[in-house]
């Protein structure tokens, strides 16, 4: 027997797989392809306070190893999540998590708020690292001020596990993950896309239609896993991490950097029951390396 | 309806020319029921920059023998690459996905394929003739090595082709052809093909207010909802193609 159960701050998770905000829909999506319940928990589609249309198409190019996506909080607001999705989802999985974005502070407040009051949601990932929108989003996440800012008033109104999604296009990381640590988050997770783009070169013009867009997938990884590394060291709240994850090996990767669970993306879209596998497939690892807890590998770097 | 991630064994590779091929695949358990319109999500593998599944429609199943077939054009290279499988490999599907044309009423039904874009219709065609319908069909390629298989699409209706250059059935776009002449034979249009010649057949059946469903292809990701990369404006607001799609009512685009 291996125990795969991670207390990751008092959010007890049946073993370290969740699934990153974005790529997973409401879960709902795949539940033809994965026993929900089965995950640690899973991280539903960035909600804002007002519903959003997104960017306009073409928002997504394909690149070596990753893609780039400009998809922009495409969302039904929180009205609608509360109301309609929220009632159908939680029954799903115990560790359903709301992905909470804002154009400006009291948006974010609001909605957290909203979700503080859903009874079976345990946490919010609060993002301040999304690259795709004009106001707001990883504005916040890319100066220390601001970050702390807008930890400290959602955490006034938000009473259980706030985890704060952190960006990678920062100069340091590990001070804005310190910052946000001081205004009272209860973990971090990184690291959101990388800002990139692509040009076609046939029309001469841009893939995406906002220009630039977030780079995801096995091409971010090895900086993903510097950025865990590197936040791990600095400090005390356990951190989530992810970045290009497609396989078991890849998030032993990350815990033995010092992430205390795992957030799987864009894999999802390439092989819609991979969560599974790579439950499967850390179980296999710890047996066969005699490892008796999964706790024992985290940070080991 | 349920989907499915499985792996399929290639039973044949149909090399039509160099730019397209017919894969026929089959199933270790009886195929899912599959509608026309709806397409497979396959993985490609060995292709170092394809990174995603490519999104390829339904050509034709033949449940009489478990076996469906995929229509591809190589147009990058996980295409190309796709086209050297062989018997007895395995390819993995993600399928059937999205919703499908919509049951005509009545004879009085015109399917128009342009390129790559009349895969889906032969299995339209096929469907609808298995419930005793008889469609026009009409394709449309630049020249004759553009038309597939133009013997199994007259298997189930009347087959009407056009080329760009005369090399085979009538010269010039689908629209110039005479069919278009005769807007009172028909209640009910279904196309697929590139979008200007899409949106000049939704034109003229809006003019002559016919029911036209147009099947896209847009750009996609995960073929299941996920990640919002393939949304077309419509007058509800941004929808996915791959959930709420291929196949929309022109009246619902904002074309």
């Amino acid at each position: 027997m291996v125990n795969l159960e991670i207390d990751f701050n008092g959010l007890i998770l049946r073993n370290p797989v969740l699934t990153a905000s974005g790529t997973f829909g409401y879960g709902e999506e795949f539940k033809d392809f994965v026993n929900l319940n089965a995950l640690g928990g899973f991280i539903v589609k960035g909600t804002t306070l007002n519903p959003r249309q997104g960017n306009p198409y073409p928002r997504m190019a394909e690149t070596p190893k990753g893609m780039l996506n400009a998809v922009g909080l495409q969302n039904k607001g929180i009205d609608e999540f509360c109301n309609s999705i929220y009632p159908r989802i939680k029954v799903y999985n115990k560790n359903i998590i709301v992905n909470v974005s804002g154009s400006n502070i009291d948006e974010y407040v609001e909605c957290a708020a909203r979700i503080n009051e859903l009874e079976t949601i345990p946490a919010i990932e609060l993002n301040i690292s999304c690259p795709n929108v004009k106001q707001g989003g990883m504005a916040f996440g890319t100066s220390c001020p601001s970050a702390k800012q807008v930890v400290k008033e959602v955490r006034k109104v938000y009473k259980k596990h706030l985890m704060v999604k952190l960006s990678p296009n920062v100069t340091d990381i590990v001070a804005i993950a310190q910052a946000v640590e001081e205004e009272g988050a209860d973990s971090v997770s990184l690291i959101n896309t990388l800002l990139g783009m692509a040009i076609d070169i046939n029309t001469q013009k841009p893939k995406l239609s906002t220009i630039t867009g977030g780079l995801s997938g096995p091409a971010i990884k090895p900086v993903a896993l510097r950025m865990v590394w590197q936040v791990s060291k600095a400090v005390k709240i356990p951190i989530c991490g992810l970045g290009g994850i497609m396989n078991a090996g890849d998030a032993i990767e990350f815990m033995l950097a010092g992430a205390s669970c795992v957030q799987i993306g864009t894999a999802n879209f390439i092989n819609p029951s991979v969560t599974t596998e790579i439950i499967n497939g850390i179980y296999e690892y710890c047996s066969s390396k005699g490892i008796s807890d999964i706790n024992d590998i985290i940070g080991k770097i | 309806m349920h989907k499915y991630i499985h792996d399929l064994r290639v039973v044949n590779k149909k090399r039509i020319n160099p730019d397209y091929y017919i894969l026929e695949l089959t199933y270790s358990d009886t195929l899912a029921d599959m509608f026309p319109g709806q397409f497979v999500e396959i993985k490609v593998e060995n292709a170092p920059n394809t990174f995603l599944r490519r999104p390829i429609s339904i050509y034709d199943v033949d449940y009489d023998n478990n076996i469906l077939k995929l229509l591809i054009q190589i147009v990058g290279e996980g295409t190309n690459i796709l086209s050297y499988v062989e018997p007895y490999d395995y390819v993995n599907l993600v399928y059937p996905l999205g919703n499908s044309f919509s049951m005509p009423e009545n004879n009085r039904i015109l399917l128009v394929g342009g390129g790559c874009g009349m895969a889906p219709l032969l299995y339209t065609a096929h469907y609808f003739s298995d419930f005793g319908y008889t469609p026009s069909i009409l394709l449309g390629a630049k020249n004759n090595l553009g038309i597939i298989e133009p013997e199994e699409f007259e298997k189930y209706g009347e087959l009407h082709i056009c080329t760009e250059d005369g090399s085979d059935g009538t010269e010039g776009y689908v629209t110039q052809h005479k069919l278009f002449e005769s807007p009172e034979l028909f209640d009910k249009v279904y196309v697929c093909g590139p979008e200007p010649m899409m949106k000049a057949v939704a034109k003229w059946t809006v003019k002559h207010n016919i029911h036209c469903e147009v099947s896209l292809e847009n750009l996609m990701a995960c073929g299941i909802g996920a990640c919002l990369c393939c949304v077309q404006e419509t007058v509800n607001g941004n929808l996915c193609v791959c959930t709420e799609g291929p196949v929309f009512n022109v009246k619902d685009l904002l074309w």
